[in-house]
């Protein structure tokens, strides 16, 4: 038995038993965050917030939700948003939730290329980073399934054939994943299994590994600027906190983070209260219905730029290239040939890349959006394709090429 | 730590990761299996349509696996193909109606014999050939069986098994 004094406060009880001292110091107030960072900086924290309040919000749409085909549709148009009080405010929550994540994922990512924040040590963050996109796109499509409204249906159709490998026509594997030849509720209950529990746990675990994988390169700055942590930390501790380069996470960075939190959430609950319609397409108000397809089918605004990648080519090189698309990503700290940690605008010909590519998945985005059936914007959409895959092809040569900083 | 004393606790590991890895492999299974579609999704997997109440040129859709299916009798303008379903000395167009590109389900224009396909403008002919637009290849035909004047859906029988040898569906 180990040795316990007589505590005299709550704190000192805690700590005799869970260190809480210690970990309070490793968490927060020795966890040290550069000083020359933006408001950019914040979206880690933001990103966090959201994921808390969508899980909040889906513990109350899950205690009227039934995963079944013939009641889905009801439990969550009738009962959720007509009978339970204040259920139109977590299904709005949740909605505007799961598309302003979105928005801020492709914010934080675009700020990690632009300042090189995904090399020289840094690469697991990028590669956690993006599993934590794999996985939110992956619990955004199953949560799509759970109403059972005609884009649903069919986005649950069109998604789970792309698996059937165009020409290799693998329809067992198709149905395998459906659980039947279309999607029924053997579909309907495994991805609500999915959404609910399996794929939030997932998310959770990779939250925390890229927390943990932070810890040791520490969080990139505006400059790319590399310097001594510990000398840093020194003499923030001895008080010279202006000479220091550094603060610690908690309370100093956790206060400028909660300021753009509040900026933030202004906007979101704005959207939530006056706006909830952007994130509620009015086509998934009808019931699903296996034998009436919609006009034109478009995934949410946060897939389109994929989509459009798939579109303009035959099926399976518009297959292929998908999935490249899909994954083109992760490999970006390899790709990236040049030694520089620096801002884009001092890294010469990556500048043109970042902000070409910036604006290249937004056409793809728009032109997503659009009817195929228009010759110039599918023009524009299969330029913007394969302008993807030319710039991904010519990132190794051009980093390569760079000079020193 | 003594060599002998690792060695002992070494054959423990390696015991339990063997045991563990085996057991993982059954539960693989068993996951797999779980996913696989129910036997009473199978056994639903029939659908029977008679036949003989079809009129010409005018498309009837029947619901098998939870796909439409197109029937369309054939009046005697409309092309002969060797995908039709013959039944005596009536020819009909049996396909799995979804288009092959995306698919969505093409519409029937009675009057040009076309389906249509209102999402990318495809066309398919009154035999359910491509003839314009994404589509990659033509509409699937269903596994039938011909019983007399039905049609079973799900099972294949010789006629279908044929069109399938001379690779007219998929």
């Amino acid at each position: 038995m180990a040795k316990f004094e007589k505590a005299n406060s709550i704190g000192e009880w805690l700590d005799q038993r869970l260190a809480i001292e210690t970990l309070k110091k490793v968490m927060n107030t020795e966890y040290w965050i550069p000083k020359n960072i933006n408001f950019l900086w914040a979206m880690g924290m933001v990103l966090a917030a959201t994921f808390g309040i969508l899980v909040v919000s889906g513990i109350f749409l899950l205690m009227y939700y039934k995963p079944d085909t013939a009641l889905a549709f009801d439990s969550v148009n009738y009962t959720t948003m007509t009978e339970v009080g204040y259920g139109w405010l977590w299904r709005h929550i949740h909605g505007v939730g799961a598309s302003l994540v979105f928005l801020v994922i492709y914010i934080h990512m675009f700020t990690g290329i632009y300042y090189g924040s995904y090399k020289r040590g840094r690469e697991l963050i990028w590669l956690s980073g993006m599993g934590l996109f794999v996985a939110f796109s992956a619990e955004a499509f199953s949560g799509y399934m759970l109403p059972w409204g005609q884009m649903s249906y069919w986005a649950g159709m069109v998604i789970t054939n792309l698996f059937s490998g165009g020409s290799l026509e693998a329809y067992g594997l198709v149905e395998w994943i459906r659980g039947d030849y279309v999607p029924a509720d053997a579909f309907l209950t495994r991805f609500f299994m999915l959404h609910v529990f399996l794929l939030p746990l997932v998310i959770i675990g990779l939250i925390v590994l890229h927390f943990g994988t932070l810890r040791i390169p520490h969080v990139n700055n505006q400059d790319g600027e590399e310097f001594d942590y510990a000398e840093a930390a020194e003499l923030y501790k001895a008080g010279k906190v202006k000479e220091s380069k550094v603060i610690p996470f908690s309370p100093v960075f956790l206060s400028k983070d909660v300021f753009v939190m509040g900026v933030y959430f202004i906007l979101f609950f704005y959207l939530v209260f006056y706006h909830f319609e952007f994130a509620m397409d009015p086509v998934n108000f009808d019931p699903a219905d296996g034998l009436k397809t919609p006009a034109h089918i478009y995934p949410e605004w946060y897939f389109l730029w994929s989509y459009e990648i798939l579109r303009p080519f035959s099926k399976d090189l518009g297959l292929v290239l998908f999935a490249i698309s899909q994954v083109i990503f992760f490999m970006l700290p390899f790709l990236d040939r040049s030694p520089n940690v620096a801002p884009a605008s001092r890294r010469g010909l990556f500048k043109y890349w970042f902000w070409i590519l910036l604006i290249d998945v937004i056409v793809l985005t728009f032109m997503g959006k659009l009817p195929p059936t228009d010759a110039l914007f599918a023009n524009i959409g299969l330029v913007a394709a394969v302008l993807f895959f030319v710039l991904w092809i010519a990132l190794p040569f051009i980093t390569k090429s760079e000079k020193k900083l | 730590m003594g060599k002998d004393v690792k060695g002992r606790r070494d054959f423990i590991g390696m015991a339990l990761g063997g045991f563990t890895a085996l057991g993982g492999i059954g539960a693989l299974y068993a996951m797999k299996r779980s996913w696989d579609p129910l036997p009473s999704v199978k056994a639903a997997g029939f659908t029977t349509v008679d036949l003989s109440a079809a009129e010409e040129n005018v498309l009837s859709v029947e619901k098998w696996r939870g796909k439409p299916i197109f029937v369309l009798k054939k009046s005697a303008d409309m092309k002969k193909d060797p995908r039709d379903v013959v039944v005596g000395s009536d020819h009909f167009h049996v396909s799995i109606g979804l288009c092959t590109h995306l698919g969505c389900i093409p519409a029937y224009k009675p009057t040009d014999h076309k389906f249509l396909c209102a999402c990318h403008g495809g066309e398919f002919d009154a035999s359910g050939h491509e003839i314009f637009g994404p589509p990659p290849s033509p509409l699937e035909i269903p596994p039938f069986k011909i019983d007399g004047t039905t049609l079973v859906l799900g099972e294949a029988g010789p006629e279908y098994k044929k069109m399938l040898d001379a690779g007219l569906t998929v």
